[in-house]
Order: structure tokens, then C-alpha cells, then sequence
């Protein structure tokens, strides 16, 4: 395969992946902002949207403020920040479209369809109720997107970078999901239960979709290190920093089985997987969840590096 | 007369850079005004470094560099005894037919300003012709490192009326191939015995005239070719013989330094090795 | 215009009931159909044909036109016919031509003996923008120079086809020959089974097979087992980017652009995630003149440094070769009559279009005093672009074109206006004759030529008009070529 169609292929991934987060980053801020301030709602979950999201910044750039309006606009619709909804789909599209022949038919329109109902949504500031049909709209699309890919792409190098970038990202949006908000997540004396926290707890597993998954893993409460042990630690959460691993190095193991042998990138990637696999949550707690998470994230990012290397991107 | 020429070109990249191909037209043929008496090309980097000869029957090379670099450097030495000709140029391969080289170029076309002055220059005779189209050039356009660039074209040049070796062989092949006379650029060495050590870099024109064949006039100089002249390569324009075309993959801003020395030197009896000239004066 | 011929009734006129003793034989399945189908329908499959192209994305895009960067070429449901006797006769004729065409490329970067002989000035070749004087002394690998050329054809009678021009350097449309029969396919099933009982409509689907044979039969000397083939094109926002991605797919051949290949040693690669792939014949559709910017344009993004090299080393096959712009020169196209004679020994079998060289006084003078009649074109124009048809020009325009002819009269030709055949065409008002051009495309491999049986069919949707550009409101048709037996 051409290392461009390859590089094409693996950011169409990230950045359906980084779209699709984004979404639900949004929907479960709009949920918190609707608490009282003293329940971490109201501005301050507009501002932890934007840390949450690792572009503080450039918003602080824009010179806008932590508003639903602002944040909401900045995150979705801008067409001038890179990091936005629009621009993610736009530049997916842009890859999908120079690569219409491996994608499937319906792989392309998928994608295709996604990128011209946001189109309808248009580049202003929309309020509250547009922005929440915004958000449904994308993550159908995104939905129908990773469906087709998953139901009819041929299981071969297109498929496997594809799916390589939508990992790797994902790592990445959860571990800085969890860096942002470590304070919250440590081990604490005091009870649990009625704590302020409680909501900054269940709108992080909102933004990955875990809240009902939490209950069925640990049939318990929300507990701090609990949800880090589940978005770091538990194989069965599709979004944690584990199973997001586990997918890279069957990814970059198929490539390697294609082209006749690994290199650094596999090494690195099951590098990565063996520390996960080897550190329990009491033993992260202690090195400290901060150093882990810095750590990891840069590690990731080298990682991004070296397939970027191997692959002649 | 023996000259001695020695010419570095060095490259830096702001970052390493890849890919990096060359085509050099840096090597001379000997031929009835000159005979090559050593010349080799040494090259600071790893990488392939292939000789052909190009469709003017030029010498040339092309480099490719094995990996990234971020710096690269040229360096041309060699050793050339002259016989003035009075300009005429023979024992040269020309595997072109005469008449490609009344093609114009976008860095040859004649405007209306070189037509007229081609047009003022016709005679009968083409080799009285020839002498007035060099001199008019000589005398219209002054030489001034200062105002025109590589991509000047002639017709840019002459309206400035200045510019460098390389502008005034341009002006005059234009109006040259105006008068339906084929022309064409030559790159070379230009070392007089009265100004040692100096830039020797240069450039002019050779006509073709009949019954003489190739006529070199130095249009900078207000002379044919003699002596002082060591011809590398010829071209259509200063584009098609230039020394060195390259490109290369990433690396950011390029600082390039040329240093290119010639010295005439008094004629050793053959055999004896040549003194190679230090060549660390760089600008 | 009056008294042209119609591919489907002669000289007979278009009448609401199509007279079926006036159909010539060779329409008379898409005549019965017509008659049989109501416009209502004929409508729906029309609209039905214009969503699968849109659907599948053959798009064009227009130059200097901002607000339709992605503009569908109309699609005419009506197919023109050409019966086995006709294209027997074409099929000879273009053989010819496009072996005199090679002939002439492979004499003019050679020993150049029909320039000594005078059947071209000398000057005119040697001095002409195309002619590229970096491959004078090359020889391409099987002595193969036009690997793929279009031929754009004229029918002024039924027994005259002329040759309107050569297109020896990228010609495009091939996709739209293609898809258009597919489209057919799906959308008349009930004329393409009529037409089957006689004799047949030969099948055009093989062309990408063919051009793959062909490629591969011209790798060069330094190639080492089975030849690797790419399709250089100048990306997404090329016109024709819709079909080099059709055809790579359809050859199974990587679809390249320029920064996705090097050359090293001599030897172009490709990168891949396998690491560098070597590439021994590249079918390109980029220009001479952005291939490699170190000997042609240095500011060129879409070549790749070095390719020139990798060619006179022997390492490479670029198809069609650099230069074969010479051959389809329109300055050139006047003489083809002589080159077809010098080179093949024989009378040309498709005639030329009789041409005015404006650069010998005597036919401009002529030129000059009866513009209004001709068509006058640049030498270097192409696309319908820098042309004058004169009974359609104003007095205006007229007078411009007067003028720039005087100015530089070597760059143009002039042409009488042609009394082009009509086909049946559905336009808005119903079935009516609307003028058409046919461009057959001609490959020549190491083992000779092979001519895929059909060509792309553009007609002029305008009454009366004659330019068939699809840059110029001009649309397309399926073309079917009968099997023998047919009618």
C-alpha cells in the first residue's frame, strides 16, 4: 500500500475518533452545566469541556469566555479552530475522499453523509437545543461510519490503519480526560457518597460512555479510583487506556503478519501493553495518577511517531 | 596557458534534509581550445554520484544523497591548458542539429527593445554581425552584481541595462537568434593572467556562424573567448547549463555559499603534478 | 446546419412518427425503440442516468469557471451506432494513422529523415514548443512512443470520416466510454437484448485489461520479473482525477502522485508501507513539462526529481513518452497526410480536414478575406479555447481574431466549418438531430496496436452547434460498435 494512502487511511481514523469524542464530551457537559454552580455545574463544567478537551490554549486565545455559546461554538461548529467538530469531519472527509477507492461505498458515504448534515448546521452559534441535535446527528453518522467500516471494509491493511488511528486517539482523548480531572479521582479518607465530586465522576464516565458499564463491571457505587481503574486498567471498557492497547497491538501485529516483519512501532505498542498489563491501580495510586498519566500520554505520542517512521508516512 | 580551477559550493539546510538529487554540469570536455588535464568532483555526503551525457553532449553528473543532511558540500577541482582560437569552437560532439538552438526560451525572449537593437546591428557579413551584436551588448548593458537574480530574464535584464555575465549572454543570444542565427549559453571558468585569484564563475555565448561553426563572444568582456576561458557546458539558456539543479525533500530554509577560483599559471612541463590552490577564501 | 448527415435517417427529416422505410439499417433496433418508449419514460431514464453519475462521482471540473468546480457531464440515452463495416474501415484507418504517428515520433527524436526528405520543414519541428529536445537520441523501450492515443473523428457523409485531431499525450475520456455503456445496460436492457439478435453490440468492458497488457509489454531493459505499473496522476483537483482513479482501480495498479515517489540510483520508487516499491512503467497524466523539475519546470510539484534520468538509464517507462506532444501539434496535424505517406507507403485512409497553414502568406491572405466561413484555431489552444468559429462570430470578435492573426500569424490554422453528422439526441422539445464527434482510443504496445471496438461519442446539446467540448456545454453518448453479422 502507498504510505500515503496508508497516513490517509490512519488519520481518517483519528480524526473520526477525536470527532466522536468530542460529541460526547460536549452532551455531558451541557448535563453538568445544568447542576448549581456548587455542584461543579454551571461555567465551571464549560471551562473543564475546554480542559478536558486540551485545547485551553487556543481558546484563551480566541480571547472567548467559558459560555455554553462560546465553548459550544469553539468545540463544534468554528470552522477556524482546528480542533473543532467541523474541522475533524472536514479533514476526515478530505481523507476518505482521496482514498474513495479502498473505502467501501457505503464506508464513503457514511462519512460523506456526516460531513454534509454538519454542513446544514452551518458555522455560526447555535443555542442549546440546535447544539444538542448537532451532537445526535454527528454521532449517528459516526455510528453509520464505523458500521459500514466494521461490516463491510476487507479485513487488510486499509482496515488495520484505519482502525490503528481511531486506537491510538482514543488513548489519547481518555487519558487526557482522566489527567484533567486526576484531583478528583484519588483515594480519599473522607466518605463517599454525598460528595460534590460525585457529578464530575459520573460526567466523566458519560463522556465515554461507561456509566451503565461501571455498574455491570464493579456493581457498586461511583467510586474515585474505581472509574480510574476502569478507564485505565479494565480490559472489557472499549475506551480504557488497556483495551485501547490491546487493539493497537493486534493492529500493528496484522500489518506487521502483511509486510513480513514488525518494527519499532510493534515493539513500542506491546511495550506499552505489558506495563498496563503489569500495574494494578494501588501501585499506579502510589507512583502517583498525574506522573502515570504525563507519562503515558507522551509515550503514546511516540508511539504515533514511530508508525509514522515505520510506515514511511 | 594552464589554469587551475577550483570551485566549492556548499549547502545548508536549516534541518536535515532528504532525497536530495543533483544535476551537475560541472565537468569540461576537452576540445581544440582546451584539453582537460585532471578534474574530479568530490562530494561531502554519502550518496550515488552517476556521470551521463546530457543532450548537448555536456558532461554532467547526477547526485543522489543516501540519507537526510544538513549540510553539502561540492567540491570542483581541476586542471585545464588553453589555446586561443580567437572564439572558435571545434572539436566539440554536437549530437544537436544547429537549428534547435534558435528556439527561444522564456529566459531568451526577444522583446521589442532587443529586436531593435538586433535589428540595428544586421550586416551582411555574419561574422561582422556577430562582433556588433557583443559589442552593442557590451556597450548597452553595464556590468552590476546588484540588480538582477538567476531567474532574470533577458529581456528584464536589458530593460534594467545592467545585470551580470549571465543577463548580458542572454540579451545577446536573444537578439542573436532574432537575426536567425543559432545561439547558445556556455557556463564556465574565466581566469585572465593579469587578475589572479579572482571569481571565476562565468558565463557567455556562443553563435553559429557559417562556415566557422561555433563562435564564443564573451559579451561581459567585449571579446571572443580566449585564453582565460575554460568552457563546461552549454545550454539553450543560463537554465539549461546551469552548474548545479537540485532538489530535495524538507529541510527547511537553504544558506548556499559559492566560491569558485580560478589561477593562470605559468606552463609546467607536462608531468609534473598540479598545485592545487587553497580554496578556504570563502565569502 | 442544413444538409447534414444523420447517423439514423440519411437526409430524411425529423418527423413526431419516425418513418421506418427512412431509418437506415444500421438504427433500425434504436428506432423501434424510440417509437415504442414514451418521452415520459425516455425522461425518467434519463434522470435515472444522471443520478448514477452522480452517485458514482464522474464529475469534471471547469476551468475559469469558480462557481461549477464540479460539474456533471450531460449523458444522452440515445447510443449511437456504428455498424461492423464502418468500423472495419476506421479500425484500418486509425491503425494507420497512429503507426505513422509513432513512426514520426520515433524519425523526429532519431535520425529525423523525413525532416532531410521535406515532408516537414525542419523548423517547424525544431523549433516547435513541443518538440522536447531532452529526448532527442532516446529510444523508448519496444521503440513505443504514442501508447495511448485519441483520435477525434468527423463524419461529413456516410462514407467520409475525417480526422479533426490527434491526441498522442494524455487523452482523457476513456472512463466516460466505460461507464456510459454501463449506464446503457442498466437503463435499456430490453434495446441492448433486441440488438443482441443482431449480431451484437461488441463489448468495450476489456479496455482496461488491454492497457494494462500494453503497459507491461513496454517495460524497459532494467526491469526484473513481473513489471510493476503506477498511474502518476496530478491529484484530487485534477478534471480528470475521477478517471485516473477508475482506471488504476480497474488495472489494479497503485493510483500515484508525485510526492509518493523518488528516484534514487536511477531507479524510481514508490513509497509504501512495505518500504520503497520499485516502479518500471508509470502511465502518467501529468504534462512534460511538471514530470521532472529538474530539467523542466523547476517550480513543479506534481513530477518527480530525477524521472528523466531513471528513463535515458533505462529503468523507467513513461507512457505515453515525453515529447509525443510534437506528433498532435496542430501545426504539425497539416502535414499528416505526408507522414502517413512517407511512413506506411500507403494513401491515408482517413482523410484530414483540408487546413489553411496561416504561417505561409498566401493562405493567410486566403484566411483573412474568408474568416466568417472558417473555424480558426491556435496552434497551442486546446479545449475549445483559442478558437474562432466564423459563421457563428460576431463582427467584433471577427475583427480581433483578424487582428491577432496578422500579429503572429504562425500560431494559428484555419479550417472550413463541417458539415458534422447528427444523431438522434433527446433534448428538451423531444428526439431531435444534434451534431456529434467520436474519439476511438488507439493503444500501442511492444506487439503492435490494439483498438478497443466503440470511443467516446461527444455531442453539442445546442441546435446548430458544433463544439462538442464538454467545457463547452457539450455532452457524451454510449457508442456501440455492431458485431459482424449485425446490421
Amino acid at each position: 500500500m502507498l504510505s500515503r494512502n496508508a497516513a490517509n487511511l490512519y488519520w481518517l481514523g483519528r480524526y473520526v475518533e477525536r470527532a466522536d469524542y468530542l460529541c460526547r464530551l460536549l452532551e455531558a457537559t451541557i448535563r453538568l452545566a445544568a447542576l448549581p454552580a456548587s455542584h461543579g455545574g454551571a461555567d465551571g463544567a464549560w471551562e473543564s469541556a475546554i480542559r478536558s478537551a486540551a485545547v485551553a490554549d487556543r481558546f484563551a486565545a480566541s480571547g472567548r469566555r467559558f459560555t455554553e455559546a462560546d465553548v459550544g461554538h469553539f468545540l463544534a461548529l468554528d470552522p477556524t479552530h482546528p480542533g473543532s467538530i467541523r474541522s475533524c469531519l472536514e479533514m476526515a472527509r478530505t481523507n476518505a475522499r482521496s482514498l474513495r477507492t479502498a473505502l467501501t461505498l457505503e464506508t464513503w458515504q457514511a462519512i460523506n453523509t456526516a460531513w454534509l448534515e454538519l454542513q446544514r448546521f452551518g458555522t455560526e452559534e447555535t443555542d442549546p437545543l440546535t447544539l444538542m441535535r448537532l451532537l445526535d446527528t454527528v454521532k449517528q453518522a459516526l455510528l453509520a461510519f464505523d458500521g459500514a467500516a466494521h461490516r463491510n471494509q476487507l479485513r487488510e491493511a486499509t482496515y488495520w490503519f484505519m482502525r490503528l488511528g481511531t486506537s491510538l486517539e482514543r488513548a489519547d482523548n481518555t487519558a487526557r480526560l482522566l489527567d484533567h480531572k486526576y484531583h478528583i479521582l484519588l483515594p480519599r479518607t473522607e466518605r463517599v457518597g454525598g460528595s460534590l465530586d460525585y457529578f464530575q465522576w459520573t460526567t466523566m464516565l458519560r463522556v465515554v460512555s461507561a456509566n451503565t458499564a461501571y455498574r455491570w463491571v464493579y456493581r457498586d457505587s461511583v467510586k474515585p479510583w474505581l472509574v480510574a481503574d476502569l478507564l485505565i486498567l479494565k480490559p472489557q471498557m472499549p475506551r480504557s487506556l488497556i483495551a485501547c492497547y490491546e487493539d493497537i497491538v493486534f493492529y500493528l501485529d496484522r500489518l506487521a503478519r502483511e509486510r513480513g516483519r514488525p518494527g519499532p512501532a510493534n515493539r513500542l505498542a506491546l511495550a506499552g501493553l505489558q506495563r498496563l498489563q503489569a500495574t494494578s491501580i494501588d501501585e499506579l495510586f502510589q507512583e502517583g495518577l498525574h506522573e502515570f498519566l504525563l507519562r503515558f500520554i507522551a509515550q503514546n505520542n511516540a508511539l504515533g511517531d514511530a508508525i509514522a517512521e515505520q510506515y514511511l508516512f | 596557458m594552464r589554469l587551475l580551477i577550483d570551485h566549492r559550493t556548499v549547502y545548508r539546510y536549516e534541518r536535515p534534509a532528504a532525497g536530495i538529487v543533483q544535476i551537475l554540469k560541472l565537468t569540461p570536455r576537452s576540445c581544440d581550445s582546451q584539453s582537460v588535464l585532471a578534474w574530479r568532483i568530490d562530494v561531502s555526503v554519502e550518496g550515488v554520484l552517476k556521470p551521463f551525457t546530457d543532450a548537448h553532449g555536456n558532461l554532467a553528473h547526477v547526485f543522489y544523497a543516501d540519507g537526510a543532511v544538513s549540510e553539502l558540500v561540492l567540491h570542483v577541482s581541476g586542471e585545464v591548458i588553453t589555446t586561443d582560437t580567437t572564439g572558435i569552437v571545434s572539436g566539440t560532439p554536437e549530437p544537436l542539429p544547429k537549428a534547435i538552438y534558435l528556439r527561444t526560451t522564456p529566459l531568451t525572449e526577444a522583446d521589442a527593445a532587443i529586436r531593435t537593437l538586433a535589428e540595428s546591428c544586421r550586416d551582411p557579413d555574419p561574422v561582422a554581425e556577430a562582433h556588433r551584436l557583443m559589442l552593442a551588448v557590451h556597450e548597452r548593458v553595464a556590468f552590476d552584481p546588484d540588480v538582477t537574480h538567476p531567474s532574470t530574464d533577458a529581456a528584464t535584464a536589458f530593460r534594467l541595462g545592467r545585470g551580470v555575465c549571465q543577463d548580458l549572454a542572454q540579451i545577446l543570444i536573444a537578439a542573436a537568434r532574432h537575426l536567425g542565427r543559432p545561439a547558445r549559453y556556455v557556463s564556465g571558468h574565466y581566469a585572465p593572467p593579469d587578475h589572479p585569484e579572482q571569481e571565476a564563475a562565468h558565463a557567455w555565448a556562443e553563435l553559429a556562424l557559417p562556415g566557422l561553426g561555433w563562435v564564443a563572444f564573451d559579451p561581459t568582456h567585449g571579446v571572443c573567448a580566449g585564453e582565460a576561458h575554460v568552457r563546461v557546458a552549454v545550454g539553450l539558456d543560463s537554465a539549461d547549463a546551469a552548474p548545479i539543479r537540485g532538489a530535495r525533500r524538507g529541510g527547511g530554509a537553504e544558506t548556499l555559499q559559492v566560491s569558485v577560483h580560478g589561477r593562470a599559471v605559468a606552463s609546467d612541463p607536462p608531468g609534473v603534478p598540479p598545485s592545487v590552490p587553497s580554496a578556504e577564501a570563502t565569502q | 446546419m442544413a444538409g447534414a448527415f444523420d447517423e439514423m435517417l440519411g437526409s430524411s427529416p425529423y418527423a413526431d412518427r419516425l418513418d421506418p422505410a427512412a431509418v437506415r439499417p444500421v438504427y433500425q433496433a434504436v428506432a423501434r425503440w424510440l417509437a415504442s418508449a414514451s418521452p415520459e419514460l425516455l425522461a425518467t431514464r434519463r434522470r435515472q442516468a444522471e443520478l448514477f453519475f452522480r452517485r458514482i462521482g464522474i464529475t469534471f471540473a471547469v476551468y475559469g469557471d469558480p462557481d461549477a468546480t464540479e460539474r456533471l457531464i450531460p449523458f444522452d440515452i440515445i447510443p449511437r451506432v456504428i455498424s461492423a463495416e464502418e468500423w472495419a474501415l476506421l479500425e484500418e484507418g486509425l491503425t494507420q494513422r497512429v503507426e505513422a504517428l509513432n513512426a514520426f515520433c520515433a524519425d523526429v527524436y532519431g535520425p529525423r529523415e523525413c525532416l532531410r526528405a521535406g515532408v516537414v520543414p525542419e523548423d517547424l519541428v525544431l523549433r516547435n514548443p513541443q518538440l522536447c529536445w531532452h529526448q532527442l537520441g532516446f529510444r523508448p523501450a519496444g521503440g513505443v512512443w504514442t501508447h495511448v492515443t485519441g483520435i477525434d473523428l468527423v463524419r461529413t457523409d456516410p462514407a467520409t470520416w475525417m480526422v479533426l485531431e490527434d491526441n498522442a499525450r494524455t487523452p482523457s475520456g476513456v472512463s466516460y466510454m466505460l461507464e456510459n455503456r454501463e449506464v446503457m445496460l442498466r437503463l435499456a436492457p430490453e434495446l441492448v437484448s433486441e440488438e443482441l439478435r443482431d449480431g451484437g453490440i461488441r463489448p468495450v468492458e476489456t479496455y482496461t485489461d488491454m492497457l494494462l497488457a500494453t503497459l507491461k509489454s513496454v517495460a524497459p531493459p532494467g526491469a526484473r520479473g513481473e513489471p510493476v505499473v503506477a498511474l502518476l496522476t496530478p491529484g484530487l483537483h485534477n478534471s480528470a482525477y475521477y478517471e485516473h482513479s477508475f482506471l488504476a482501480d480497474r488495472m489494479g495498479i497503485e493510483l500515484v502522485e508525485g510526492s509518493d515517489l523518488f528516484v534514487h540510483d536511477d531507479v524510481l520508487f514508490m513509497r509504501t508501507t512495505a518500504g520503497p516499491q520499485r516502479v518500471d512503467v508509470l502511465y502518467r497524466r501529468v504534462d512534460d513539462a511538471f514530470l521532472d523539475p529538474l530539467v523542466f519546470r523547476p517550480d513543479s510539484l506534481l513530477g518527480v526529481p530525477g524521472l528523466l534520468r531513471a528513463v535515458h538509464a533505462g529503468n523507467l517507462t513513461v507512457a505515453n513518452a515525453i515529447g509525443t506532444g510534437i506528433a498532435d501539434d496542430k501545426a504539425i496535424y497539416s502535414y499528416m497526410p505526408g507522414i502517413i505517406r512517407f511512413f506506411t507507403g500507403r494513401e491515408p485512409i482517413l482523410a484530414n480536414v483540408p487546413t489553411w497553414r496561416c504561417r505561409e502568406p498566401e493562405a493567410l491572405a486566403e484566411v483573412l478575406d474568408r474568416m466568417p466561413e472558417l473555424v480558426v484555431k491556435q496552434v497551442d489552444g486546446s479545449g475549445g479555447y483559442g478558437m474562432l468559429v466564423g459563421p457563428q462570430a460576431t463582427a467584433e470578435e471577427l475583427d480581433r481574431f483578424r487582428q491577432r492573426l496578422k500579429a503572429e500569424p504562425h500560431r494559428f490554422i484555419a479550417q472550413p466549418t463541417l458539415a458534422l453528422s447528427t444523431c438522434p439526441t433527446l433534448v428538451d422539445s423531444g428526439i431531435a438531430p444534434r451534431h456529434v464527434d467520436l474519439r476511438p482510443f488507439v493503444l500501442m504496445g511492444a506487439h503492435g496496436i490494439t483498438i478497443v471496438p466503440g470511443g467516446l461519442t461527444r455531442v453539442a446539446l445546442k441546435e446548430g452547434s458544433f463544439v462538442v467540448n464538454s467545457s463547452q456545454g457539450g455532452g457524451t453518448k454510449d457508442t456501440w460498435v455492431m458485431g459482424p453479422g449485425g446490421t
